[in-house]
């Protein structure tokens, strides 16, 4: 009965936070301007299609791109002393104690035609080093109001919440465990592939997780990394609330179909988890 | 089960009562020991659009706190004002914004006896449009649309809205970020009217738009003083008055007033139905029309002021500048946004929409 009396603020502050406004979405996502319940919401959705898939696809590529960089980077810093892996951590923080859109117009000013990046290249030489080469007439890598610099904007917001969940798996992994192994016979690689990596993977599932959903429903990034030229998601629900026609409820139909996409992709991932160890990430 | 849901019902009621007593004690300690506090007033304006030091000035006189907030489309103040998101004494949407708050009934009348200096308005200005009898707006600010460009990164002086979509400017084009101002564009190069509800002419101009999207570097507001005071880009279209503030960092900008016809605008200052401050933001509207504010203001953003008084006050090379003060024929080429009936404005959503997904 005690415990159940500490939760009460949580479940307080779930229900006025959480699902109060979970429930306001389906609200309007149902109902009409008018205040009549419709579908009419849902069953235009199809003319948004391509904005979806765009959104998953760059989602996709960017939760790759942040398993590729953000495990090799957590398994070898568990291996370090505790003294680096205490400054390395500090390191991968840092740069969230700043706000989002300044760390974004940050790389705005790095990633511009005239940027600094760009700048630097120029004075070393490089430029001419390759008009030299190829007989070419480049002034400047083009990254800016790109895709690919969307999805660097991704990766570089959200790549901490990739290395701190598998860190903190393979970090609590009992050395014992591999001792094991290894007493068995197993070289370097087998350890890894039939122990370490086995043990890791609820740390990758909630790393997932973690960088998929807010990179498929960003918005700020495709306008300011991606030259407001193409509409992610982020984007056609913000429009809704804050362009011409002011429409919440198609842009809480679109937020909740998004929703259910994402859950229906968990909940797939998670079974695919199971396997390996009752993980429930959700 | 229901003596939990009766708690729960109560804390969360408790709740939401400590937050509001939370509100009201912090309003009530927010002025400055020592000075008396006459409450305060809650502004939302346009980013970079003021000069702030006059808001201190202004507390300074009155005693009035300032809580000052920026928007940056009236699309995006129209929504938090809608959503109720927030309580904002003084608003300072565009023409066409005011004339649809005043249809939704989102606008309260003035009481012109607290704003004594609108007598110092510029009679043209006063009973537009956008508000026929005047009951509810006091311009703050207006201005033209041009084409700014980078005389060092074009070949030719442009003269028209064609520049806006000529291929050999591709990579180096800004456009607005905003359906009603970049339709805008194309609608006038079409030479149709901004105020167009014709459906075939504003899917041409979208169709335009497209065929532009190519060329298009980036689509911006206001992050184009950035590009262009860099030279990262070559042209863009925005206002007069942000062109004067470009320039005086990079000189190798000039302004292009597009034979098409141009847009005109005007933004006033409107106090939102229910402001809970409406004397404190019938001041706060005078203290922004007085002779010295309006210097300080325009000094700091260049845009056109309404206030006959501040313009004697100018240098004559700013008050006699053609195109911050344009004459009758100017003028005459010039069209204001109108306030468009409900389905032209979800047209243009989803020609928008249109528009940003069209892959080329």
């Amino acid at each position: 009965m005690r415990n159940r009396a500490l939760a009460i603020p949580y479940v307080v502050w779930m229900a006025l936070f959480v699902i109060a406004p979970l429930i306001l979405i389906v609200i309007y996502a149902f109902t009409a301007k008018d205040g009549g319940v419709t579908l009419s919401n849902f069953s235009n959705m199809g003319q948004y299609f391509p904005a979806f898939r765009h959104s998953f696809v760059l989602a996709v590529i960017a939760t790759l791109i942040c398993i590729l960089i953000g495990y090799p980077l957590a398994y070898f810093l568990s291996k370090e002393s505790v003294m680096v892996r205490k400054v390395a951590m500090m390191l991968i923080m840092l740069p969230m104690w700043m706000n989002f859109l300044l760390r974004t117009y940050a790389w705005m000013s790095l990633l511009d035609d005239n940027g600094l990046i760009n700048q630097f290249l120029g004075s070393i030489g490089l430029f001419d080093l390759i008009n030299g080469i190829f007989g070419t007439n480049l002034t400047c890598f083009h990254m800016i109001n790109t895709q690919g610099a969307i999805i660097l904007g991704m990766v570089y917001n959200f790549l901490p919440f990739m290395i701190m969940p598998i860190f903190s798996v393979i970090d609590k992994i009992d050395p014992k465990v591999i001792e094991a192994a290894q007493d068995l016979g197993a070289n370097n690689t087998m350890v890894f592939r039939k122990v370490i990596f086995p043990l890791s993977l609820p740390g990758v599932l909630s790393g997932v997780t973690m960088v998929f959903i807010p990179s498929v429903s960003t918005f700020a990034l495709s306008r300011l990394l991606g030259g407001g030229k193409t509409l992610l998601l982020g984007d056609l629900i913000e429009m809704q609330f804050l362009g011409n026609a002011y429409n919440p409820h198609l842009g809480s139909a679109i937020a909740l179909v998004m929703m259910v996409i994402v859950l229906v992709c968990m909940a797939i991932m998670n079974r695919f988890g199971e396997g390996e160890e009752g993980v429930a990430v959700l | 089960m229901k003596k939990t849901l009766a708690l729960l019902l109560t804390t969360a009621l408790a709740l939401g009562l400590s937050l509001t007593a939370c509100g009201g004690t912090t309003s009530g300690t927010a002025s400055t020991p020592g000075t008396e506090s006459k409450g305060e007033v809650n502004v939302y304006n346009w980013g970079v659009y003021i000069d702030e030091s006059v808001l201190d000035e202004f507390t300074a006189q009155t005693g009035i706190k300032v809580n000052y907030d920026t928007f940056e489309s009236n699309e995006s103040m129209y929504g938090v004002l809608k959503n109720d998101g927030a309580s904002y004494d003084v608003v300072i949407p565009s023409d066409y914004m005011i004339s649809r708050m005043i249809e939704e009934d989102m606008l309260e009348p003035l009481d012109f006896a607290n704003i004594p200096n609108f007598s110092d308005i510029d009679p043209a200005l006063k009973n537009p449009d956008y508000d026929p009898e005047n009951l509810y707006s006091v311009p703050y600010m207006w201005g033209l649309l041009g084409i700014i460009y980078n005389t060092t990164l074009v070949s030719e002086t442009p003269t028209s809205w064609a520049t806006m979509f000529d291929a050999q400017y591709s990579g180096q084009i800004l456009m607005f970020n905003n359906s009603r101002d970049a339709l805008g564009v194309a609608l006038k190069y079409l030479g149709y009217s901004y105020n167009t509800t014709d459906e075939a002419q504003i899917k041409e101009a979208t169709d335009l738009l497209i065929k532009q999207k190519p060329l298009v570097q980036s689509y911006v507001m206001d992050e184009i003083f950035e590009k262009m005071q860099s030279g990262s880009a070559a042209i863009g279209a925005y206002y007069y008055g942000d062109y004067l503030t470009m320039a005086d960092v990079n000189p190798d900008l000039a302004f292009c007033l597009p034979e098409e016809g141009t847009n005109l605008y005007v933004d006033a200052m409107c106090i939102p139905k229910g402001a809970e401050n409406k004397a404190n933001a019938e001041a706060f509207i005078n203290f922004m029309c007085s002779t010295a504010v309006g210097t300080a203001n325009v000094e700091e953003t260049w845009y056109s002021s309404p206030l006959l008084s501040v313009r004697e006050e100018l240098d004559p090379e700013v008050s006699e500048d053609p195109y911050a003060y344009p004459d009758e024929e100017l003028l005459a080429k010039c069209e204001s946004f109108k306030n468009l009936p409900q389905e032209t404005l979800t047209l243009y959503d989803g020609e928008w929409t249109r528009l940003k997904l069209a892959s080329n």
